[in-house]
């Protein structure tokens, strides 16, 4: 299937019938009028977790697949699940989104009943309580779109090893959000550096220097658990530290150019400058060195901090040349020389997030079967392991970090607003920070 | 009398009230003599400087029977506008970013009672970005890039608030005029007056570094596409009147910007070229709804400031804060 032409002549057609209707769409008739996509069974499609990710997925999913609806949505807020249903409705149409009042789940726990009603599920809450929807996801035998990272600890990476292999066994497609896998100019740097491009690389920097993201301050009748749901990026069992959250998707590139995971980690950390009362438990900067099992080392930089130098990309040395690697869609490969290997060229490539459901949905319709959890989880384990070694100071191996029992997050099931978060502020509404040399890691 | 103000400041998703009340103030409006000037900010180093525009009439558009140029640069119709000041250069990094990452409080903007009658009820500023927006190809005197429309716009507001001076993008035919009337695409060789596909090695050039037309503006030309204030609009040329035409936006695309970039072809580096802004543009914002203040992929629009010699009416002003458009990216 050309997925590019596909794609577009969808665009285009919605943005005709928005110009008609202002939005109130008329989709599906047209659509379903194509003779091929009439054979399609319809798709139900859930989604668990509608901020703005979640609800960019569901119109991916729905951009990806003439034949597919949202039946069900679920999320930890009514006002959240609300505001991304007004949204995909004014984008497709109440017949492309077709939940029903009684198919909207609210609160801890709802995610079962959103999976329950579909046959592929978006899975886009804060990472902390992924492991458990993954878990459930495939246990219903569900096809899973799930965002990265994939968990925030070391017994939530077990839970979606495990279950990524159940998936396997039942032929259930899986694809994450990392995707840069996804997109041309990544692709192309791989291809390049498989091939031998720049030789076997030896060493590597990727980097996730920004200013940071929102601060959503307490309200004054949250409850403790409300509060931090809200504001959920500044603590751990949810996030896990921007580390993961974010630069995830670098050191994923890392471990993905590497042709493997690092045996160790050592690195440097704290909280320099974002250090108010609603940043809640985690560093502004990361800095970690990754050792691979060649003796290749990875070094790691993320910063929060606003006024400083911005930088996401990432850079590889190999034994003939050099590597360049961006979001922008930016690829290059040189020698020592100076002499440029390869250089790629951006302007056709699809937008990776739309690449991700075309993808996920061609290999649901012909049986085919797509596993990314495996790398997913071991992309945020790799995180995770490195800040292990930033909040406690010491080195820490990939053996000894998967054998701890690192538990971070509860039970969603047992959970309420009325529960007591796992972080617990002082009397002045601070929470503890880690410290190097005290902290254990797990 | 009691005026109420307000100071976003949304990068947080927080909203910062402050009510503040002061008496109003009656306040002489400086006549400004009509020469270039250098504009200062509070609180900060860098300078605007700007270059005094004798309005007048001219051809806008390519001619008509002009096979090399597009439909959309047609036809050739007279066009009256009236004096400005144009920025000398493309608005920089550090200039831009001075907003981004700038403070919201009262103490860094004029008096409410003076703002009032910029038809400023109150500023709002950009959410910090998540990734770094030059992607890689400098900060600093580099021309910023990446902003919407609306940033653009909200960006001027931010900055007639720090000044007290109203300023706003130009609207297509000031920047076109500017561009015709100093001469800025008749070189034979496009490299002396502008960065582009030939020259830029893939990245934007500092502002500055190519030869200023005849206005003494630079990079009108390549470098970063610019930002004007117009709704695009293939037919607007054939209907638009004839004194200062502005097609006021409402939809949230297509808008124009002028002047090609780094990244394109000669034939795109023309006083009557015009380009229209893209949904595509911010194709890779994950989120729904997207971002009001980040293109992802447009790392060659940028955008210049203008000043009206004649400081328009508080309900004239007012018409040129546009409002944000949710954007589902859809179009």
């Amino acid at each position: 299937m050309d997925l590019k032409k596909n794609n577009f002549t969808r665009r285009d057609f919605v943005k005709g019938s928005s110009l008609l209707a202002g939005g109130a769409l008329l989709m599906p008739s047209l659509l379903t009028a194509t003779p091929l996509m009439k054979k399609d069974k319809t798709l139900k499609l859930a989604i668990v977790g509608c901020g703005g990710r979640g609800t960019g997925a569901v119109s991916q999913a729905l951009k990806a697949d003439e034949n597919v609806k949202l039946v069900a949505m679920a999320d930890a807020f009514e006002d959240r699940l609300e505001k991304s249903f007004d949204s995909l409705n004014k984008m497709f149409g109440k017949d492309r989104v077709a939940v029903k009042k009684s198919k909207k789940f609210v609160g801890f726990g709802s995610y079962k009943k959103a999976i329950d009603e579909a046959d592929v599920v978006i899975l886009t809450t804060p990472p902390g309580f992924r492991p458990q929807h993954f878990e459930y996801a495939v246990s219903q035998g569900k096809h899973v779109f799930m965002e990265k990272p994939v968990a925030t600890d070391v017994a939530g990476i077990k839970k979606v090893l495990n279950a990524a292999k159940l998936a396997k066994e039942k032929n259930l497609n899986v694809v994450v959000g990392l995707q840069r896998h996804y997109q041309g100019s990544y692709q192309a740097a791989h291809q390049q550096i498989q091939k031998g491009a720049i030789g076997n690389i030896v060493s590597g920097q990727v980097y996730w220097n920004s200013g940071g993201v929102w601060v959503r301050p307490r309200e004054a009748n949250a409850t403790e658990m409300e509060y931090q749901m809200r504001n959920w990026y500044y603590f751990n069992w949810i996030c896990g530290d921007h580390i993961l959250e974010q630069h995830v998707h670098n050191i994923d590139v890392a471990n993905w150019f590497m042709g493997g995971y690092p045996i160790k980690a050592t690195g440097i950390g704290g909280r320099e400058v974002r250090k108010g009362i609603d940043h809640g438990e985690i560093f502004d900067h990361h800095v970690v060195e990754f050792e691979y099992e060649s003796g290749a080392v990875v070094s790691s930089q993320c910063r929060h901090q606003r006024g400083c130098k911005n930088r996401v990309n990432e850079t590889f040395q190999g034994t003939l040349g050099t590597s360049y690697t961006d979001g922008g869609g930016n690829a290059v490969l040189k020698t020592y020389d100076g002499r440029e290997i390869y250089a790629h060229d951006n302007e056709d490539d699809v937008n990776p997030y739309q690449v991700e459901h075309n993808k996920l949905f061609a290999s649901i319709r012909k049986g085919g079967v797509i596993n990314n959890a495996e790398y997913g989880a071991k992309s945020t384990m790799t995180a995770i392991m490195g800040r292990m070694a930033t909040y406690s100071g010491k080195e820490i191996t990939w053996e000894d970090a998967m054998a701890s029992n690192h538990t971070l997050v509860p039970d969603e099931d047992t959970l309420s607003f009325n529960s007591i978060p796992p972080a617990i502020k002082d009397k002045f509404g601070n929470y503890p920070i880690p410290v190097p040399g005290k902290t254990k890691f797990y | 009398m009691k005026n109420c103000f307000k100071y976003l400041k949304t990068d947080s998703k927080s909203i910062f009230i402050l009510a503040l009340f002061f008496g109003v103030i009656g306040q002489n409006i400086v006549a400004q003599e009509f020469s270039n000037y250098e504009q200062e900010v509070k609180n900060e180093t860098f300078l605007f400087e700007m270059v005094a525009v004798s309005g007048g009439e001219f051809s806008m558009g390519a001619k008509t029977d002009d096979a090399t140029r597009k439909k959309d640069e047609k036809p050739s119709h007279k066009v009256e506008v009236d004096d400005f000041w144009m920025g000398k250069y493309e608005v920089t990094w550090e200039q831009y970013d001075a907003f981004v990452f700038g403070e919201f409080t009262p103490s860094q903007f004029k008096q409410s009672s003076e703002l009032k009658k910029l038809g400023i009820d109150g500023v709002t500023g950009a959410t910090t970005p998540y990734v770094e927006m030059s992607f890689g190809m400098g900060k600093g005197k580099f021309p910023a890039v990446n902003m919407t429309h609306y940033a653009a716009i909200m960006y001027c507001k931010w900055l007639t608030s720090k000044t007290g001076v109203f300023y706003r993008l130009p609207t297509e035919a000031e920047w076109e005029y500017v561009c015709k009337k100093g001469k800025t695409d008749s070189a034979s060789d496009k490299g002396t007056v502008a960065w582009y596909k030939n020259n830029s090695k893939k990245a934007y050039g500092k502002t500055g570094t190519k030869t200023a037309n005849g206005l003494g503006i630079h990079d009108l030309l390549g470098n970063v596409s610019e930002w004007v204030l117009d709704q695009y609009s293939e037919t607007y040329y054939a209907n638009s009147p004839k004194k200062n035409p502005w097609n006021k936006p409402s939809d949230l695309y297509p808008r124009v910007t002028r002047g090609g970039s780094w990244k394109d072809t000669a034939d795109k580096l023309c006083c009557t070229y015009r380009k229209a802004s893209k949904a595509k543009w911010k194709q890779r914002d994950p989120q729904i709804p997207k971002s009001d203040w980040w293109l992802t992929d447009a790392s060659f629009v940028g955008f210049r400031i203008v000043r009206p010699k004649v400081q328009p009416s508080k309900k004239e002003i007012k018409k040129y804060w546009l409002e944000a458009i949710t954007d589902y990216g859809l179009n």
